[in-house]
């Protein structure tokens, strides 16, 4: 099982995949993302453009041995990574500004450093995943880390199984940190109050997906430098997206404005009440947004469709090339994957220079190492 | 069943709302039945049980209007005898258990079987409410007339609600000839699909599906209205919506005779709680946002919502621990809710003792149709002693429920059962045995 996560060698794997993950939420594992692995090729230049002073810093340190250059931040106390809504600015900043150093020692999260030897990580998913899952493999990995795998088809929580046993006996083979991903909201957090090691939530049904909200904030901030006073909008179906709102919290707690903006049955009136701007037209808030992060329908989780028709859906939500010349000239354009070509963006969108769509994967993995590192050295390990 | 001693409960404050009583006296009970309040020394029985109740609380037994005691066929969840015992150390004297069983009570068989167990059991009486439709499936009335022939007091599909309008309108009309009730839990299905938890800023923020209170509030003013057109006996609950109570108010305002209840979990925490994601919070009605408990408790208090039940929906620990999503709704409330009401609506002066009594005990006993729920001389001797002022916490291991499930887990509470007395026959007590005086 472990090979699933070494993409430059499985690719039978990958393919078997495409067909077992069709209908569901992870539909589309195309070769770009892969690519996008393995091609960070971005100069110091660029780099240094993006970065605040203080990560230019974490660039400069490229050159040294890798493990003196990171020390533990002492206010950090978390062993759960279970939503980012709990979280105070000061504790995301901690987990970006590690991610960006942990990115530089890595080579741009491509070669291997042996903080991490000895530890295990598990892959508990009992929904289908297929880049978080890998993502969190490769960030264990390229820090010396073990992997096992482990999905609810095939295992003993299709024998009947809760998942609290079916996660304590993965625990009790030792393993330093639990990933868990669940249809159900809460599950991490009912995990993390069971088990002993370091819970993560990689996506908890439609409540929260911490390292999505973290690799998208990442980001924004490595093209702009900051997150406070930009206006973001995240437009889709909010209401089942666990993306929407860990992003929600992280940047109104950055400093940034946040609008969510769909169809009236998917973005409720109540977010307006918490301090969100809600919108239902995407062509009235495009000028106004530095950062747009377009979110997939996600048909699986609804039981009846809540607009019309695709088509209709596509025509007032869908990114296309007439709607980004209406656009600030340096827009981001961004999407959590899998993306839905033809539906919330267009090709020339999603392939065009506004696109930062395959460096949020690459950041994806940035924020895992530096969220494993945190979580495991919270008891001291790493101090 | 050896005939029952006489008992004499002294120095308590008899509080009876079905005859305006509330004084310090003394209670006699003769022979299962009451025989006299302040019975001269002279009247005394040679030999009889003395109980001290001072500083306690006398009154009638409670009875509950809606109790899951889950036998036959999930007995993993609770039986008949240890949800007896559980209702016995709640200070419940009669409880109404409904039908969800497997089978669901829908044969007189059925009627019988639950009742049998129960006399063998040293619980509270229990009458069943059997099925309103045929196997529950909402769309063949039951046989109405031979369940109400074996002792069925009243007819409901609960948890599940009646939603074929059809069926509720001439389940409604057809008990008009036994002059018995139907027992609604008001709830439109079809926008509750799926829901967990309270459809307001809570859900929303956690992803969690959401029941909205639209969908309790149209199935009121449904079953409100057939209750008017067919003048059928009707008791719709729990209720949890402000809209509901709105409704109810306006409604009985104009004289349509319909009775409402509500749950003690609904009086107390708010759809916040969910934030811990335990199922124990997954609750029939859903814990409520602030205003709608400030509107229930508000109605309770001017008597638009005529009876609190407990709501005891007792599921096993194995089922309980799953994921907020799959864990089935429910809680074991029977232990609980005399010192939930004592101390949200007593205490904090809301409401006064004699009101207590009468939601948790007079009116429950007129909606059922008992002659239990009152003092009067003659009546069944169903009494509980209360003591007002014991502070306590709520532990679920001391529950003698099989369920072990509560949202008021660590709550602090004040007023608590002393004795349950069913038929003149000490049936609970936290005291050491009876002084016999000759």
């Amino acid at each position: 099982m472990e090979h699933h996560c070494d993409l430059g060698t499985q690719k039978r794997s990958i393919s078997a995949r495409i067909i077992v993950d069709r209908d569901l939420r992870e539909t589309d594992f195309s070769p770009n993302i892969r690519d996008a692995f393995c091609s960070q090729t971005r100069t110091r230049e660029t780099f240094r453009r993006s970065f605040s002073p203080e990560d230019v810093g974490a660039l400069d340190s490229q050159s040294h041995p890798a493990n003196d250059e990171l020390t533990f931040p002492e206010s950090w106390t978390r062993r759960h990574l279970l939503d980012i809504e709990s979280l105070s600015a000061a504790e995301i900043n901690i987990l970006l500004d590690t991610a960006v150093r942990l990115k530089a020692m890595t080579e741009g999260c491509r070669r291997k450093i042996s903080i991490l030897s000895g530890k295990t990580l598990a892959n508990l998913f009992f929904e289908n995943s297929t880049r978080t899952r890998n993502s969190f493999s490769l960030a264990a990995k390229r820090m010396g880390a073990d992997t096992v795998e482990f999905s609810s088809s095939g295992s003993s929580v299709s024998k009947g199984e809760t998942f609290v046993d079916t996660a304590k006996t993965i625990q009790a083979m030792g393993v330093d940190w639990v990933v868990t991903r669940h249809s159900t909201p809460g599950t991490p957090h009912l995990l993390s109050r069971e088990l002993e090691c370091c819970v993560l939530n990689a996506g908890d049904g439609a409540h929260e997906h911490p390292t999505q909200g973290l690799l998208d904030m990442l980001t924004i901030r490595e093209h702009r430098g900051r997150l406070d006073g930009l206006t973001v909008a995240l437009v889709g179906d909010i209401a089942h997206s666990r993306t929407a709102r860990s992003n929600m919290w992280g940047l109104r707690k950055l400093g940034a404005h946040v609008i969510v903006c769909g169809p009236a049955t998917l973005v409720s009136p109540r977010w307006s009440e918490l301090g969100f701007e809600v919108a239902h037209s995407l062509d009235e808030i495009l000028p106004r947004c530095d950062v747009l992060n377009l979110l997939r329908i996600q048909f699986e989780r609804q039981k009846a469709r809540p607009f019309p028709s695709v088509h209709e859906y596509a025509n007032r939500y869908g990114m296309n090339g007439k709607r980004m010349r209406r656009c600030k000239s340096d827009i981001l354009i961004m999407a959590p994957g899998p993306i839905n070509r033809g539906v919330e963006i267009t090709p020339e969108v999603a392939d065009g220079p506004h696109s930062v769509i395959l460096e949020q994967v690459t950041n994806g993995i940035a924020v895992r190492m530096a969220a494993l590192w945190l979580l495991v050295g919270a008891n001291g390990e790493n101090r | 069943m050896s005939e029952p001693q006489a008992l004499l409960i002294e120095h308590g404050r008899i509080i009876d709302p079905s005859q305006g009583v509330d004084r310090v006296a003394r209670l006699l009970l003769f022979r299962g039945k009451v025989l006299a309040i302040d019975p001269l020394d002279g009247d005394l029985p040679d030999y009889y049980l003395h109980i001290d109740a001072r500083n306690c609380i006398v009154a009638p037994g409670l009875i509950d209007l809606g109790t899951e005691l889950r036998e036959p066929g999930h007995e993993e969840d609770e039986t008949i005898e240890s949800g007896g015992a559980a209702a016995v150390a709640g200070g419940y004297t009669s409880v109404l258990c409904s039908a969800n069983t497997d089978p669901p009570i829908d044969t007189p068989a059925g009627v019988e079987l639950v009742r049998r167990i129960a006399a063998a059991c040293s619980g509270p009486k229990v009458h069943v409410i059997a099925c309103a439709s045929s196997r529950r499936d909402g769309e063949q009335m039951a046989e109405l007339g031979l369940l109400a022939q074996a002792g069925a007091i009243g007819f409901s599909d609960s948890p599940r609600p009646i939603h074929n309008s059809a069926l509720l309108k001439r389940a409604l009309d057809y008990c008009r000839m036994f002059d018995l009730p139907i027992f609604d839990r008001p709830v439109d299905p079809d926008l509750v699909e799926h829901g967990v938890a309270h459809d307001g800023q809570v859900a929303l923020v956690l992803g969690l599906k959401g029941l909205p209170t639209e969908a309790e509030d149209l199935a009121v003013a449904r079953d409100v209205r057939l209750a008017e057109a067919t003048g059928g006996r009707l008791h719709v609950g729990p209720i949890s919506t402000m809209g509901s109570v709105d409704l109810l108010r306006r409604v009985k305002q104009r004289g349509i005779q319909v009775t409402a209840s509500v749950c003690p979990h609904n009086l107390w925490h708010s759809d916040e709680m969910l934030r811990s994601f335990d199922s124990r919070f997954k609750l029939h009605p859903p814990l409520r946002s602030v205003k709608h408990i400030d509107a229930i408790v508000a109605a309770v208090a001017d008597g638009t919502i005529d009876a609190i039940q407990s709501g005891h929906m007792p599921r096993a620990r194995e089922k309980k621990m799953n994921d907020i999503d799959q864990a089935p709704f429910g809680a074991s409330t029977l232990e609980t809710t005399l010192a939930v009401v004592a101390t949200r609506l007593v205490h904090t002066g809301l409401m006064d003792w004699s009101q207590a009594i009468m939601c948790l005990s007079t009116t429950p006993a007129k909606i059922a149709g008992l002659c239990e729920g009152t003092l009067a001389i003659g009546s069944p001797a169903d009494v509980v002693v209360i003591d007002p002022n014991d502070a306590w916490t709520i532990d679920s291991d001391t529950f003698y429920s099989q369920c072990r499930s509560t949202p008021h887990e660590g709550d602090h509470v004040t007023g608590r059962v002393v004795y349950t007395i069913v038929g003149g026959q000490v049936r609970f007590t936290r005291r050491p045995a009876l002084e016999h005086i000759v």
